[in-house]
């Protein structure tokens, strides 16, 4: 019972990234019909916002005094990075929790990308073939992580949780189920990250007037367009909030999977999955395929299961994907005339 | 009347959309070898019932019988190859192909309908479909621009394109959907004089129009389908008098 | 342009046997003339093509293939480290599993089209790649790659030869192929002529056409009494043999065949060499290739230094941040470059290399009918 309960726990946090990035793929696949081969990439930069801000804080400032030396007999540097110097404990508390503070700095920085992107590129592509846009998004997730390559070199940077969730929390003993189920905090505050985010973005759609104009286009872009609603720049605050989703997304997940420049398509490839397992277009099918496929990965990862099916933990997930869209064309909660021929 | 062969049975088919009876119990027999013309008031059903012909729709219930056999539920391109032959209301052509090689493609398939891996055969020397698809092309007219790209055609001389993809596979059943839509008048006139061509040679037309001045001149029998019903079936002449037929659709003006 | 088509498709394939095969002439200006690089231009050219064939006919993008090629190269190294060493039997083997393996990934994948056919090939392969990290091991040997071992069984080989010391090289009856001779080369050279002409077979043949049919409105093709499907799965199964084929000679040349070679990435590749030169093009895909080749070469063993040798003659204060900046763009920034021309490509000239090359040729050539003159030859120049 704990090892099934751990498998879910495991398997939730991994879902809730998936479900996160696949959110935002559904969202602009749906209202802006684009399919957008960079949005992994737009998750790896989140990460590497996450990074660049820990680099930031832990500048630091090197006085070297001559007059004492170490136990080597070198002279004794003392090294104060600059937010400590400047801001006292709270520079400290900033340090210690420079992954969530990142946020602040990838929303904008997401936000500036995103529209960028929209504005720059992805704009010229409605009207051409979805072939066209997954090349040229395909190429743009290159250049993106060629060039985070380029200044972060090609090994993951591990990030820190803050001190207060680095340890692991006996979830047994708070649910009453026995002493061993222990489980890392960072990952339940992950969950509940990704819980939070999903429903703001669903809140957003389902409450604001921004929201229904999105809602009603993925429902039938040609309609809304001719209500003389300014679709242009919506669609470019919907692709700006898909890159935010999928930034914040990364910034989170720095802690549990140390950030490399390839880690972006690895997700993607997945996402992809996810969201067609979920239905092409159904936002509600994203989150849930992405949690769902989360878990079931992770239950393929147990070693009682890997035993009786060798490898199945590396395919499970893309077999699920086959077999899905060979008996459910439309995937779980797909809706019908969505990217069909 | 001449007791000829029922070639197209359209049998108690009923259809509905949502809450919305498209069909409701339409029961149609074509006899071989005529022009059969469905006539209606927009939104009648008209291309409702060509789909559920064409396997496109299934119907709720009911079934559609080509020559003693049951299509309902068969594939399109199954439906085809009994000699069932669509062409669409808006040109369904091959946009990146040329006009002949668009006449060759449905030549081709009229041959060699089954899969054929004829991948290191040279289309050239095919001259046999060639020929076949030059002939039609002249017939409707459009030879003169055999090598031009399709997608580069006005509507118009898209509509006759696809006609010429249609009779080049020499259907048994052309099912037409308001062919002359978009022509010129004179276009519309030696698209009428084609159709007349074939008739009586073991070609048999169903229209869908609304220009009545095409109806009249090709029609042997006259369907009237109002809300998804028949209200009047029979000849020209017969339906032109048909007051209810003059209510419903003609309200007169014809 | 008046002459008769099947002439020129001589002319043409005569022309690029030609060129091919004089490769080591014609490339010695550029300094490519080595056999290690043009055989890597055939290998790709050969792989390039076949994807061509899917994709230029069908428009069915396939983010998977180089599984195929993958297949292809184990099932070489396998009949080297079985059977023999000979060349031809692994080629042989090669095309073989890559078609059988094409057969079963088709039937499943090509049930969906569009963006779904896409990522269900990306899946396809994706899943090959983790396989062969994991439980394939026996197979694949895991991250090490496969390659040969000094107690390889060689049955076949056994019976002729008493076994010499140290490693065989793949052979020919007697030429060797491995190790970046000329003879390598010039069987890379013969079979993507080969490959070239059957291509070129296809694209003129009433099947090419059904293809192209398939790719401009597939659904006018079922009511004109086509049953889609198998002509696509034929299509993807020729593509995935020519991958297959590709991935035999790659490990003919060189007997070590990693997992990675079925990566995605490797998939992104043939996709952006196939455009770069020209989708549907005969030619394009080759030239893609040997150009994407060509550059990574050059650009991957340009760096810093190189770079300031070149610059040498500015002024420090300029020379810096402009080395600094180009930096990004060689050594290991080629994949940067290859993204950025890739992009440029696909919002610029969709057409590619070929289409750019067709719009200078009608600069010089304006005359009037010029263009409408050979439609059925429309998406390759004669020239």
């Amino acid at each position: 019972m704990d090892a099934i309960l751990l498998q879910i726990l495991n398997g939730l946090d991994k879902g809730g990234a998936y479900a996160l990035i696949a959110l935002g793929l559904t969202l602009v696949f749906g209202t802006l019909g684009v399919v957008n081969f960079a949005h992994g990439a737009l998750f790896m930069l989140g990460a590497f916002c996450a990074v660049t801000f820990n680099k930031l804080l832990n500048l630091e400032s090197v006085v070297v005094d001559p007059e004492k030396t170490t136990a080597w007999g070198s002279p004794l540097e003392t090294r104060t990075p600059y937010v400590e110097a400047w801001l006292g404990d709270f520079g400290v508390f900033l340090n210690d929790y420079s992954v969530p503070a990142s946020i602040m700095l990838a929303i904008p920085v997401m936000l500036l990308l995103g529209i960028a992107m929209e504005r720059g590129l992805i704009r010229h592509f409605y009207k051409r073939p979805h072939a066209d846009q997954i090349l040229v998004t395909f190429g743009l997730a290159i250049v993106i992580q060629e060039i985070i390559k380029h200044f972060f070199g090609a090994n993951p940077i591990p990030q820190p949780a803050p001190d207060a969730f680095a340890g692991t929390v006996y979830v047994g003993q708070i649910l009453g189920m026995g002493q061993t189920l222990a489980y890392p905090w960072w990952r339940i505050v992950y969950l509940l990250f990704s819980l939070g985010v999903i429903g703001a973005v669903f809140a957003f759609l389902q409450f604001t007037t921004y929201g229904m104009v999105v809602r009603a286009g993925m429902h039938d872009r040609q309609t809304v367009g001719f209500l003389g609603i300014d679709i242009e720049r919506r669609f470019t605050v919907v692709f700006g909030l898909a890159a935010v989703v999928a930034g914040v997304a990364g910034v989170m997940y720095t802690p549990i999977l140390p950030p490399d420049y390839h880690m972006g398509m690895e997700f993607l490839v997945l996402s992809f999955v996810v969201v067609v397992v979920g239905g092409m277009g159904s936002l509600g099918g994203a989150v849930a395929a992405g949690f769902l496929l989360g878990i079931l990965q992770s239950f393929a990862s147990m070693n009682e299961i890997k035993s009786l099916v060798p490898g199945i933990d590396h395919v499970i997930i893309y077999l699920v994907a086959v077999v899905i869209l060979l008996t459910l064309p439309r995937g779980l909660l797909g809706r019908k005339g969505v990217m069909e021929d | 009347m001449p007791t000829r062969n029922v070639v197209l049975h359209v049998a108690d088919v009923h259809k509905s959309f949502g809450g919305l009876h498209a069909l409701s119990d339409v029961d149609l027999q074509v006899e071989e070898g005529t022009i059969h013309a469905i006539i209606g008031p927009n939104g009648a059903g008209k291309s409702t019932l060509l789909n559920v012909c064409i396997g496109r729709l299934a119907p709720d219930t009911g079934a559609v019988v080509f020559d003693g056999q049951v299509i309902t539920g068969k594939q399109p391109h199954e439906i085809n190859q009994m000699g069932v032959v669509r062409v669409f209301q808006t040109p369904e052509i091959f946009p990146d192909l040329t006009l002949l090689q668009n006449v060759m493609v449905p030549a081709f398939a009229k041959r060699d309908g089954a899969f054929r891996l004829n991948a290191m055969q040279s289309v050239e020397k095919r001259t046999d479909i060639r020929d076949m698809a030059l002939h039609w092309l002249e017939d409707v007219g459009l030879a003169g621009q055999k090598d031009a790209i399709a997608a580069s055609l006005s509507r118009g001389d898209k509509r006759r394109l696809e006609l010429a993809m249609g009779l080049v596979q020499n259907p048994r059943l052309l099912l037409l959907d308001e062919p002359t839509a978009g022509m010129s008048r004179h276009d519309t006139n030696s698209t009428i004089d084609l159709l007349k061509k074939f008739k009586g040679r073991g070609m048999t037309k169903v229209i869908i129009e609304h220009d009545m001045h095409v109806v009249f001149s090709l029609a042997d029998r006259i369907t009237v389908l109002a809300q998804g019903r028949i209200i009047a079936d029979g000849p020209p002449d017969e339906v032109r008098g048909n007051p209810k037929v003059q209510e419903a659709y003609l309200g007169g003006a014809h | 342009m008046f002459n008769n088509p099947a002439r020129n498709d001589w002319m043409l394939l005569a022309g690029f046997s030609a060129v091919i095969l004089c490769l080591p002439i014609l490339l010695e200006p550029i300094g490519a003339a080595y056999p290690a690089l043009m055989q890597k231009f055939c290998i790709f050219g050969i792989f390039a093509i076949g994807f061509n064939i899917l994709f230029g006919l069908t428009g069915y993008l396939s983010f998977g293939h180089a599984a195929f090629l993958g297949v292809g190269s184990y099932a070489a190294v396998w009949s080297f480290k079985l059977f023999t060493m000979n060349a031809i039997p692994a080629i042989v083997m090669a095309v073989f599993f890559a078609a059988a393996f094409a057969v079963v990934v088709g039937y499943v994948c090509l049930r969906r089209s569009g963006i779904y056919f896409s990522i269900l090939t990306l899946a396809f392969a994706q899943m090959c790649y983790n396989l062969a990290y994991s439980v394939l091991t026996p197979l694949t040997n895991g991250e090490t790659g496969l390659q040969l071992t000094l107690n390889d069984p060689r049955v076949v080989d056994g019976l002729f030869f008493e076994p010499s010391a140290g490693l065989p090289r793949v052979d020919l009856f007697g030429l060797p192929i491995s190790g970046g001779g000329y003879a390598g080369f010039y069987l890379c050279a013969i079979t993507l002529i080969v490959c070239f002409y059957i291509a070129m077979r296809i694209f003129r043949s009433p099947f090419g056409m059904m293809l192209r049919a398939i790719k401009s409105n597939q659904n006018r093709m079922r009511y004109t009494g086509f049953n889609t499907r198998p002509y696509l799965l034929a299509a993807f199964v020729i593509s995935g043999m020519y991958a297959g084929l590709a991935g035999g000679l790659m490990a003919a040349t060189d007997p070590l065949v990693g997992a990675e070679r079925m990566q995605w990435t490797a998939s992104g590749e043939v996709v952006l060499m196939t455009i770069l030169g020209g989708v549907g093009t005969l030619v394009g895909p080759v030239l893609g290739a040997a150009v994407i080749k060509y550059f990574e070469n050059i650009f991957s063993s340009f760096d810093d230094h190189a770079l300031h040798g070149v610059l040498g003659f500015l002024p420090n204060s300029i020379e810096n941040p402009i080395v600094s900046f180009l930096s990004l763009f060689v050594g290991d920034g080629w994949n940067l470059t290859l993204g950025v021309v890739f992009m440029l490509i696909v919002i610029f000239l969709p057409g590619g290399i070929m289409e750019g090359l067709r719009r200078i040729w009608n600069l010089f050539n304006r005359r009037p009918g010029n263009r409408d003159a050979m439609p059925v030859a429309q998406t390759q120049p004669a020239e």
